[in-house]
């Protein structure tokens, strides 16, 4: 099953969740677009959990596979958590399915026997029947039964118990038993009993493994951030060295496009950096000589010189890092509500059993007869509703929720999310769209052609923001286009030479504070195009909702107090400002340490910790790796109305969770008397299980719905 | 009774092949992508 890894010469496969895939046409433009592209060797799409997987020349930017699928018209984003692949991954899911598949053909199989033996086959008939039934029951049984066997013995040598001793004991036990009264030739044998509730059972661990979120490192992929190498200054010449031989003091040459490799200040050189990683700003900022700069920083424009102040594990972002890491240990504390009936069943279980075979024993009913009824007892009460309440209610609750945008990534996250009452946002990137938006854009189909082709050509943000605004539009054929670094870029089409870049140097007259560029032909006249972070479109909206819903949204931000209060007061909500990635968690451990259940919202790397320390996360699909990975639901699209729809679509889940519950106790409350009385027959036994089995399941399908 | 004799093995045999298919399939990954399985059979191929 461990198929290696598709590896072919020099080829790594990147992983892409990509938004608006829902047809054929999308799947054929995605698989055939993509590898016209130089370097894009093969693109194989999955449907279901709308992510492709993309082999690639490894040397290939992230930059260029998304745009490429902006041009077969997706938004990709890199998907950093479990890499999905045809081989290896989910393997304890493929493991129990295949368990479950025998359990069932076995089930069918021998219920088919069983009617006719219930139907009235007598004599040798019936020991016939009974006998093919082992045939099939005891293989079966060693097979599907392992995933409980290997559980329950590990459990046992650690000197614990768990709910899959009981159900070890019993199904052992009951083929034991049943096998004997086969030898014997007497009239009850539950072979099919045995084996439908190993179905039942496996069905439910099934549908658990599929919700269960994989352990993910977040912490590797933050230091992933930081460059192994860096380029020192050492007397007149540059040497490549390893970050970790670094040392405070070293002054490092840093590239434009370069990733900085350590916390410094710059000493020659200006530039402006993209902090994005950190600070979550999406504006660059400029720095020049006594500026600070920032581990796992891109600086942009042009070369510079920085002298490290902090090196490999003193940096902040090695800081954030290690505060993730501790909040994470506090989250897995949390039990839920599954585990906590876990704990009672076992125990409650192997007294019932015990009690009816001194019971019967002491009534002077025999061994044979006193153990017969105790492993009715232990056949009867076997989990099977138990087990299928959580799971099947979290998955049916996801898959509604998938429909409309939203990833659950761990199928607990909807328990934990049904307990809000309190929400922390980030601003930048999580209320706002995180991305720039222009305005006053030409109007003329040349002039925008120009102008996509101008801003194609540069990878600084303000070109990238125009890009994508101007998605759709065919660049128009240029000569000589030249990018000029801090100044922007130039090209000549049809004999004029056009600019887009900073304004003094496309020669238009400066404005004002807000961020902007200029864009024009050499002889005028000239366009300022000015860009903002826009709120996104329903946010106010999204806030009125989570207050009817009784949860108090709080933004916080690291931004500067004007900024922030701008946009809490267009979302009518609270704001805190100039909040650090520290500041920030412990915010979420005050709310929680109040007595709160907490839920943030963010995307960043400076929101990683806080995302980690509170209840529950959840992030936007163009979050940073981090953000993804510390997210139990990731969204997808513009609206921020998502929020409140998995507030409530988890809320619905649990009272759902909940019915289940009373109805398998209710189940158990009915079924238990008869067993420990002795009066469960094998049809008694198959018709009470898969009929509480069924019940779950069908009121667990009402969730189809509750995502609307 | 007789009949027995014949048809049991047959309809076991029966289930046993469906579930070695199953086993087949998948173990070959052909479940892992349900929807989109169903999508690709409208996608034209083109001869490449």
């Amino acid at each position: 099953m461990n198929a290696p890894q598709k590896v072919v010469g020099a080829t790594t496969s990147s992983t892409y969740a990509v938004e608006g895939m829902r047809c054929a046409a999308c799947i054929a433009r995605i698989e055939q677009g993509l590898p016209k592209i130089q370097g894009i060797k093969s693109a194989r799409v999955n449907l279901s959990a709308r992510r492709v997987r993309v082999d690639h020349d490894p040397a290939l930017a992230e930059e260029v596979i998304e745009q490429a699928f902006r041009n077969v018209g997706f938004d990709a984003h890199v998907f950093a958590g479990d890499k999905l692949s045809t081989h290896g991954a989910g393997s304890e899911s493929r493991t129990l399915m295949l368990a479950m598949a025998v359990a069932g053909f076995a089930a069918m199989n021998i219920m088919l026997l069983s009617v006719s033996v219930w139907s009235g086959a007598a004599g040798e008939t019936r020991d016939l029947f009974h006998w093919i039934s082992a045939l099939i029951a005891i293989p079966a049984v060693a097979y599907a039964g392992r995933p409980f066997f290997r559980s329950a013995l590990t459990a046992l040598r650690n000197r614990r118990t768990n709910m899959d001793v009981p159900i070890s004991i019993g199904v052992t036990l009951t083929v034991a038993m049943s096998l004997y009264e086969t030898a014997v030739g007497n009239e009850h044998a539950y072979f099919d009993g045995a084996t439908m509730l190993l179905f039942f059972l496996l069905a439910g661990r099934f549908l658990d493994s599929l919700m269960r979120a994989k352990a993910e490192d977040s912490v590797a992929a933050l230091l992933r951030r930081i460059p192994g190498e860096a380029t020192v200054i050492v007397g007149a010449g540059q040497v490549r060295r390893p970050v970790e031989s670094l040392m405070p003091g070293d002054v490092l040459l840093v590239a434009a496009g370069e990733r900085i490799a350590v916390d410094g200040v710059v000493t020659s050189g200006s530039s402006e950096v993209d902090q994005s990683l950190v600070t979550g700003e999406s504006l660059p900022i400029a720095i020049a000589a006594g500026a600070a700069v920032l581990a796992g920083t891109i600086n942009l424009v042009r070369p510079i010189e920085v002298r490290a102040s902090a090196v490999a594990d003193d940096t902040s972002i090695a800081e954030i890092a290690r505060l993730m890491e501790a909040a994470s240990q506090s989250r897995s504390r949390m039990v839920g509500i599954a585990d906590r009936a876990a704990r009672l069943y076992a125990p409650a279980v192997h007294s019932l059993a015990a009690l009816t075979f001194v019971g019967w024993w002491i009534a002077g009913a025999g061994a044979h007869a006193a153990l017969l009824n105790a492993v009715a007892v232990l056949i009867i009460t076997c989990p099977c509703a138990l087990g299928l309440a959580v799971p099947i209610a979290q998955v049916v609750a996801a898959g509604a929720l998938m429909r409309s945008g939203i990833l659950v990534k761990d199928g607990s996250a909807l328990e934990r999310m049904a307990q809000c009452d309190r929400a922390l946002l980030d601003k930048t990137g999580t209320a706002t769209r995180g991305r720039l938006q222009p305005s006053n854009l030409p109007d003329k189909p040349r002039d925008r052609a120009i102008l996509a082709a101008l801003a194609r050509s540069s990878r600084h943000p303000l070109s990238r923001a125009v890009t994508s605004a101007l998605e759709g539009v065919d660049p128009a054929p240029a000569s000589d286009l030249d990018e000029q670094p801090g100044l922007g870029v130039e090209g000549v089409f049809g004999g004029t030479r056009w600019r887009l870049g900073r304004a003094d140097w496309v020669g238009a007259p400066a404005t004002g504070a807000t961020t902007h560029a200029a864009f024009g032909p050499s002889t005028g006249p000239f366009r300022v195009i000015s860009f903002a972070d826009t709120i996104r479109p329903d946010a106010a909206e999204a806030m009125t909702e989570l207050r009817a819903l009784a949860i108090e949204p709080l933004l916080v931000s690291g931004d500067r107090r004007e900024v922030v209060d701008t946009i809490a007061a267009q979302l009518g909500i609270p704001g805190r400002s100039q909040i650090s990635p520290a500041e920030k968690s412990g915010l979420v451990e005050a709310e929680r340490a109040a007595g709160h259940r907490v839920l943030m919202v963010g995307d960043g790397l400076n929101d990683g910790p806080a995302m980690k320390t509170a209840d529950v996360a959840m992030a936007p699909a163009a979050a940073s790796d981090v953000g993804q990975m510390s997210a139990d639901f990731i969204f997808f699209g513009e609206s921020l109305g998502a929020v409140p729809t998995a507030i409530r679509a988890s809320r619905r889940t649990m009272r759902v969770v909940k019915e289940n519950f009373a109805l398998a106790i209710g189940y158990n409350a009915l079924a238990v008397p008869l067993a420990m009385a002795g009066s469960v027959t094998p049809l008694i036994a198959a018709l009470a299980m898969s009929g509480s089995s069924i019940i779950v399941v069908v009121n667990a399908l009402r969730l189809r719905r509750a995502a609307r | 009774m007789s009949g027995i004799l014949f048809l049991l093995p047959i309809a076991l045999g029966l289930g046993l092949a469906g579930l070695a298919a199953f086993f087949w399939s998948a173990k070959s990954g052909q479940f892992e992508d349900l929807d989109g399985a169903a999508e690709r059979i409208l996608i034209d191929d083109e001869d490449d």
